[in-house]
């Protein structure tokens, strides 16, 4: 039990590998679901421990902190941890159906191991204590996510990898010189350790600087506007799979990222009361908002249109971020585990159409309504979800969030959410339209439901919107656990 | 290295562009021994002017030698890049005035590792008992993302594995193979020399400057040179692509299976003063195996990114087997 954090972390590593020596694609994603299916139990029993008996840390090699590497979990990495692994284990489970019509059988094995490697990469920066070690398992999940865009079918594919591979350095790098200008003025890694040692050197220039580095680098990550152009066509373009697993978490771990960097790492006095953040994150997350949600009306291909939809929502995160109080930031948890819900259960929904049309045209999806019925239920639940309607997950993060900006005073922001919703169903209300509304075409006539191997877990994910929609004890709870104890350390 | 980098990007012949990249990279290289880092100096000696100009020259070899002339002017990105400066350079005015024996990085965690990791971990290169040892799993991090890329690439550009109609690729070294038997003679004089050196490097990293990394590229180098000289194909028979793809595969399990048998001892992940009785003579043996394990998985890497970029076809062949 002591090993939990680790393992957490080391199972699909050590898996990834061992993909290659199994060879055969069918064995390989037997295998890599049984080990999703353990990294997610992990991930459950460590939120156990964690709620139950505090902060774990664990001492990698044997050497204290400082000196060598710690994990550190507590309620927040512990909750993002169980959003991403679970999450990845479900999208998994519909990969073998869905590779089957987009991906060659020769690749499927490198493919899975890609997968597993991606999710270690998420696991290792949520689990870590440690600055650097963040670089280095970003990387590894940024690595491993540009060479699973680039295997899409399409040709655009290529591009669209190649294109957030430029931007992805990018911020990688920001975030390694930023690491790096706080290790000079600190001589520490160790999060915990920078907390304490980062405010005696907090008004000097380098630990600005540091802090600009960090924060643009890790904004490049989650695709805050206008730092999103990198998204969509990256989201459009790769496997459906591969899709559904990015959309549901790995914009969530760059914001894990921001929240860990601003809070407990310079501190909510240094980030919001030195500095103007709070302003400039309600103004972008805002911006993000609308101008995301307004491209996603005019998109043509359902995919972009989710992918447009994904960078409005975290505008919402943002904007929950940034109002600066215990209320805002689990709002914004409880948004991360909600929305992965939702656009884990949209692109699987279209990795089915995928699969039956080989394409996610607006206008291949006329009279789908009757042709897939399952399917098209599951994004219409989805979408409801998306757009907060009540019963559904969507409703108890918006509903959070709006409470969170009217005990603040911030009405304006609290209208301009609800505006910002009333957006989502425009876009929603083009692709049922399409789908219900108009008669099959031609080629439709023929097409049939999606394949079980696709479906179930589809409906997993879209039953899950509306059992947490009710219950809502996991997702509320611990997010506001989680933030209350952000709260706590800093004062 | 200013004069280098304004002539990179002033130059229009992409082969040119390489060669001064690697004059860079030696620079960097020579930049950071003046600063008394050796170690970042063998690393950057090896891959930024060693590997990655091969790999340059390969990819260049399979696409054009020209830029396309582009009319673009990028503004945008020109701003970008002076405000990114203009913050670094800012931010340099704090800093701590470089060499001084007091500022925070040497004072804090470093003073440790200068003063006990001769006692904790009995090997006299320091730079390897915090690569190794005390941030053991950073380095384990790095090894995977080398694996992750090399798995990448195979994912993308491994061709449909041709069992069944084995014809023999036509490659960018043909040429090299028929006519330059003096390079074939001094290389494979060298080669030999070259792996050697390799070994050495791996083996000798604690004590001095070297280690798994270094020994990885420099290793893939020689096989690579041995390619390059004698065609793919003999290459390709010597060491196959599976079996080069598990041997990358198992440096990574091997790293990982160090730390998995130190949590078995009763230790916490890659602790390995408790791979044996004695706690140093465990270092000893852990840091020697995670070594290897990390040659291991940099050698194949290297070499599988370059079978996999010499074994495509370049426009040229394209075009031709339209032809026939």
């Amino acid at each position: 039990m002591a090993h939990l954090p680790i393992l957490q972390v080391i199972l699909p590593l050590l898996a990834a590998p061992l993909c290659l020596f199994l060879k055969r694609p069918k064995l390989v994603w037997l295998f890599a679901c049984v080990v999703t299916a353990l990294t997610f139990t992990i991930s459950v029993l460590l939120v156990q421990q964690v709620t139950s008996t505090g902060v774990i840390s664990y001492e990698l090699g044997g050497w204290a902190p400082p000196w060598g590497i710690e994990y550190r979990i507590d309620a927040l990495n512990a909750f993002v941890i169980m959003v991403v692994s679970g999450l990845s284990a479900v999208v998994l489970l519909a990969a073998r159906t869905s590779l089957e019509n987009e991906l060659s059988s020769n690749r499927q094995t490198y493919f899975y191991a890609l997968y597993l490697l991606s999710l270690t990469g998420m696991l290792g920066i949520l689990a870590t204590g440690d600055a650097f070690n963040v670089f280095v398992f970003l990387e590894i999940s940024s690595l491993s996510a540009y060479a699973l865009i680039a295997m899409g079918k399409d040709r655009r594919a290529l591009w669209a990898s190649y294109q957030y591979l430029i931007m992805g350095t990018i911020g990688a790098t920001f975030i390694l010189i930023g690491i790096g200008l706080m290790y000079q003025m600190t001589g520490t890694l160790n999060m915990q350790d920078l907390a304490e040692r980062l405010p005696e050197v907090a008004q000097t220039r380098t630990v600005f600087v540091s802090f600009a580095f960090v924060v643009v680098g890790v904004c490049l990550k989650l695709a805050l506007f206008p730092l999103h152009l990198w998204l969509p066509n990256a989201y459009a373009y790769a496997p459906s799979i591969v899709t559904a697993m990015l959309a549901a978490t790995s914009t969530k771990v760059a914001i894990y990222l921001l929240i860990r960097f601003t809070f407990t790492v310079f501190g909510l006095s240094f980030s919001f009361t030195t500095l103007p953040l709070n302003i400039l994150f309600l103004v972008l997350g805002l911006l993000g908002v609308f101008v995301a949600s307004t491209s996603a009306i005019y998109q043509q291909n359902v995919k972009h249109i989710f992918a447009y939809s994904s960078i409005a929502q975290v505008g919402y995160m943002i904007v929950g971020i940034s109002v600066g109080t215990a209320a805002g930031l689990s709002a914004s948890l409880m948004h991360i585990f909600n929305h992965a819900l939702m656009k884990g259960a949209l692109f699987l929904a279209l990795a089915g159409v995928m699969y039956r049309l080989g394409n996610v045209q607006l206008k291949s999806f006329q009279g789908l309504g009757r042709q897939m019925p399952l399917t098209m239920a599951a994004i219409v639940v989805g979408g409801l979800s998306l757009i907060g309607v009540p019963l559904t997950v969507g409703f108890i993060s918006k509903w959070y969030l709006v409470v969170a900006m009217i005990e603040n005073g911030w009405w304006p922001v609290a209208i301009l959410i609800l505006f910002g919703s009333l957006l989502a169903i425009i876009y929603l209300w083009r692709v049922v339209e399409v789908a219900y509304f108009r008669a099959p075409n031609k080629d439709n006539e023929s097409v049939k439901e999606a394949p079980l191997g696709i479906l179930i877990p589809t409906w997993i994910l879209v039953l899950a919107n509306v059992y947490f929609g009710v219950d809502t004890r996991i997702n509320v709870q611990i997010a506001q656990m989680a933030a209350e104890n952000l709260f706590g350390v800093a004062p | 290295m200013v004069g280098v980098v304004v002539a990179i990007i002033w130059m229009k012949d992409l082969i040119a562009v390489v060669m001064l990249l690697g004059i860079y990279g030696l620079l960097t290289a020579s930049f950071f021994m003046a600063m008394d880092a050796v170690d970042v100096a063998f690393t950057e000696a090896s891959v930024g002017a060693g590997i990655s100009t091969l790999l340059l020259l390969v990819a260049i070899a399979k696409t054009k030698r020209k830029e396309h002339p582009s009319r673009h002017k990028p503004l945008l990105a020109l701003l970008v890049v002076v405000i990114t400066g203009g913050l670094l350079i800012y931010g340099t005015y704090d800093m701590p005035i470089f060499g001084m024996a007091d500022a925070p990085a040497h004072t804090h965690v470093a003073q440790r590792y200068i003063e006990d990791s001769y006692d904790e971990i009995g090997i006299p290169n320091i730079v390897t008992s915090v690569l190794s040892s005390y941030r053991g799993f950073d380095t384990f991090g790095e090894v995977v993302v080398i694996f992750t890329a090399g798995l990448g690439i195979i994912g993308l550009l491994s061709t449909v594995n041709g069992t069944g109609t084995r014809k023999k690729l036509p490659t960018i070294n043909d040429s090299i193979e028929d006519q330059h038997i003096v390079l074939r003679i001094v290389g494979k004089i060298l080669i030999p020399f070259i792996l050697l050196f390799a070994l050495y490097v791996q083996f000798h990293g604690e004590y001095g400057p070297g280690g798994g990394f270094q020994a990885g590229v420099i290793f893939g180098a020689g096989i690579i040179l041995y390619a390059m000289l004698f065609g793919m194909d003999i290459a390709r028979r010597v060491i196959s692509q599976s079996l080069i793809q598990l041997i990358a595969a198992f440096g990574v399990l091997l790293y990982g299976a160090v730390g998995v048998v130190s949590f078995l001892n009763g230790g916490t992940f890659l602790d390995y003063n408790v791979l044996l009785e004695n706690p140093v003579a465990g270092q000893h043996l852990g840091i020697l195996l995670i070594e290897l394990g990390v040659g291991m998985t940099v050698a194949s890497v290297i070499i599988i990114i370059f079978f996999n970029f010499a074994g495509r076809k370049g426009p040229q062949q394209i075009s031709d087997d339209l032809g026939a």
